[in-house]
């Protein structure tokens, strides 16, 4: 009798072992590569943050680039400068990415080849869209600025890119061309799991269109869209690669975002530890933001 | 739609097709210009700049940059790295998602927190590190590095899309597999996998699209020709040639016809594989 009761409780450790290690064995290839790859260095990085370059060797400063930090103008610039990029960015993205999920939800024709078209810029190289919409707003050779001069946008058909107070426009329109592609897919993945029982029960009960988008569409939308919506918004205010493709942060600075920024004090002047600073308060800027939004995500799943 | 006159349904249609062209246009411009651009003989590029098409076709960019540059050479290059990062971090997401989609377990919330919170790595700021790293380990200027470091940036993302598309499959076709004799692994194999089959289509689509256009660390890790990406191509070509605005478009036309194509094949499993329509029924 005891015999057995002790048999029993060792099969029931050894199975709590194995739901206990079960998850973890799945894990752990992720885990493994995302810590040797991206949170050691992270935290070189960090320490780097304390330290001073020049070309052949480094000491350590403290506090010193952040006290540097605090009166440089040009961070205080790319500080708004990166509100203004991500914000309109990520605005119009979203819009017209949600706009295009719903409209591909739509039963028309040629929708499959329709589908394939519009998610195309997705597939291209940030680089190369970075050029391409710089060589559209190019007057010599691009339609743009003779469109704009046309419908009156323009006195003169001049590229936009040039002038301080539109420059930040061009990079803007290439970034939400580039990433429409991203919330329609996600979106439309969403929209597709709704099941359609739920319409046909608020259309039986005389819901409009519209109630019907705001009743049941978006409140099963809403987790999707809190996730993409911050993933995108650190992806873009991280990301330097278009604006340094398109106009390297001028003219004036009128473009400088703090990754563009972070790129040249990393490179050009090759201060790593001013350049490790500024990323570092980027970092404490985004997880502050990113957990923001998980807090309205998990109150958004609780009342679905 | 019931209570809806003719008149209105023909509104509505007129105006979906309107906003479906709207996005079309939208979409193709650029790349409708880059091809313009790359069949525009050298002459006639500024004096006919803005023509919708030019009024003589020439190739001759394409045999420049086929003959004369190392552009098949960074092509194959790009195309190696792609595809070996999609296939990894697709591979290893598909067990990170499955751990996260169907266990409870002590840590998850953490586990779940450090993966989104390396989305928000400034790049940037791994760079120096990660470069001195690599270089003791005799990884920069080499394919394999890139491959290492595609492959952990893009694996959160990757987790939580195929901790998504798990989430659609209900539990209880597993369940009845492994109260049917099969283990877990097995269920994971023969039940689950070939549901998600279109989920890993798509996780594979974005994660080769992302290895085909990063621009900042292969440009830092990369120096020799024979290693160079087609991102590092294309920068060291503008920089080489000034503007040679026909080739450069040639090259940039040759780069997207893999990615356009490999994306028009995956869309198949996002039109179909994206509902929960197959699991459904």
């Amino acid at each position: 009798m005891t015999a057995i009761t002790a048999d029993n409780l060792a099969l029931q450790r050894q199975a709590d072992r194995r739901r206990f290690l079960e998850p973890w064995l799945y894990l752990s290839p992720a885990l493994v590569i995302i810590v040797t790859v991206l949170v050691v260095p992270l935290i070189i990085g960090i320490s780097y943050s304390f330290r001073k370059f020049s070309a052949f060797r480094s000491e350590y400063v403290g506090l010193g680039q952040y006290r540097a930090m605090m009166v440089d103008p040009v961070l205080h610039d790319a500080l708004i400068n990166t509100l203004w990029w991500t914000v309109a960015s990520l605005a119009l993205q979203f819009f017209l990415g949600l706009g295009l999920a719903l409209l591909l939800n739509q039963p028309f024709h040629g929708r499959r080849l329709v589908q394939g078209l519009v998610f195309l810029p997705w597939a291209v190289p940030i680089f190369l869209t970075g050029l391409t919409w710089a060589w559209l707003f190019n007057p010599l050779i691009g339609p743009l600025p003779h469109v704009f001069h046309a419908i009156g946008l323009q006195s003169e058909p001049v590229t936009i890119l040039a002038d301080p107070s539109t420059a930040m426009w061009g990079p803007i329109i290439a970034n939400v061309w580039f990433g429409i592609p991203f919330f329609a897919i996600t979106l439309l993945a969403a929209r597709k799991s709704i099941p359609s029982e739920l319409y046909e029960a608020a259309s039986i009960d005389g819901a409009t269109a519209w109630q019907q988008f705001t009743k049941v569409t978006l409140p099963f939308l809403a987790p999707t869209i809190a996730i993409t919506v911050m993933l995108r918004t650190v992806w873009i205010a991280t990301f330097a690669d278009l604006i340094y493709v398109m106009t390297a942060g001028g003219p004036a600075g009128s473009t400088n975002t703090i990754a563009t920024y972070i790129y040249v004090s990393a490179f050009k002047s090759l201060d790593k530890g001013y350049a490790s600073a500024i990323a570092v308060l980027l970092l404490v800027l985004l997880i502050a933001y990113a957990l923001i939004v998980i807090q309205i995500r998990r109150a958004l799943l609780r009342d679905v | 739609m019931p209570g809806q006159s003719l008149l209105q349904r023909i509104l509505g249609q007129t105006g979906l097709y309107a906003a479906i062209a709207c996005y079309v246009i939208f979409a193709l411009l650029p790349i409708y210009w880059t091809i313009k651009i790359s069949v525009t003989p050298q002459d006639l590029l500024y004096s006919e700049g803005i023509k919708l098409w030019p009024s003589r076709m020439t190739l001759a960019n394409y045999t420049s940059v086929l003959k004369a540059t190392d552009f098949p050479r960074y092509f194959l290059n790009s195309f190696l790295v792609s595809v070996t990062t999609a296939v990894i971090v697709t591979v290893v997401a598909s067990f990170a998602g499955y751990a996260l989609s169907r266990f409870r377990f002590r840590g998850k919330a953490l586990v779940s927190l450090v993966l989104l919170l390396t989305q928000t790595f400034p790049l940037v700021m791994v760079i120096p590190p990660i470069y001195r790293i690599m270089g003791q380990l005799g990884l920069t200027d080499n394919l394999y590095g890139l491959i290492i470091i595609y492959t952990a940036f893009n694996i959160a993302f990757a987790t939580f899309l195929m901790q998504s598309f798990l989430d659609g499959v209900p539990k209880d076709l597993e369940e009845a597999a492994m109260i049917d004799g099969c283990t877990r692994f097995e269920a994971l194999r023969r039940v689950i996998m070939p549901l998600t089959l279109p989920g890993m289509g798509a996780t594979v689509a974005f994660v080769f699209t992302a290895a085909w256009s990063e621009l900042l660390f292969a440009l830092m890790l990369i120096n020799s020709e024979s290693q160079k990406t087609f991102s590092v191509g294309l920068l060291t070509f503008v920089s080489k040639f000034a503007v040679d605005w026909g080739q450069m478009m040639a090259a940039s036309v040759m780069a997207l016809i893999p990615v356009c194509l490999f994306f028009m094949f995956l869309q198949r499993y996002l039109v179909t594989g994206l509902t929960a329509g197959a699991v459904k029924g």
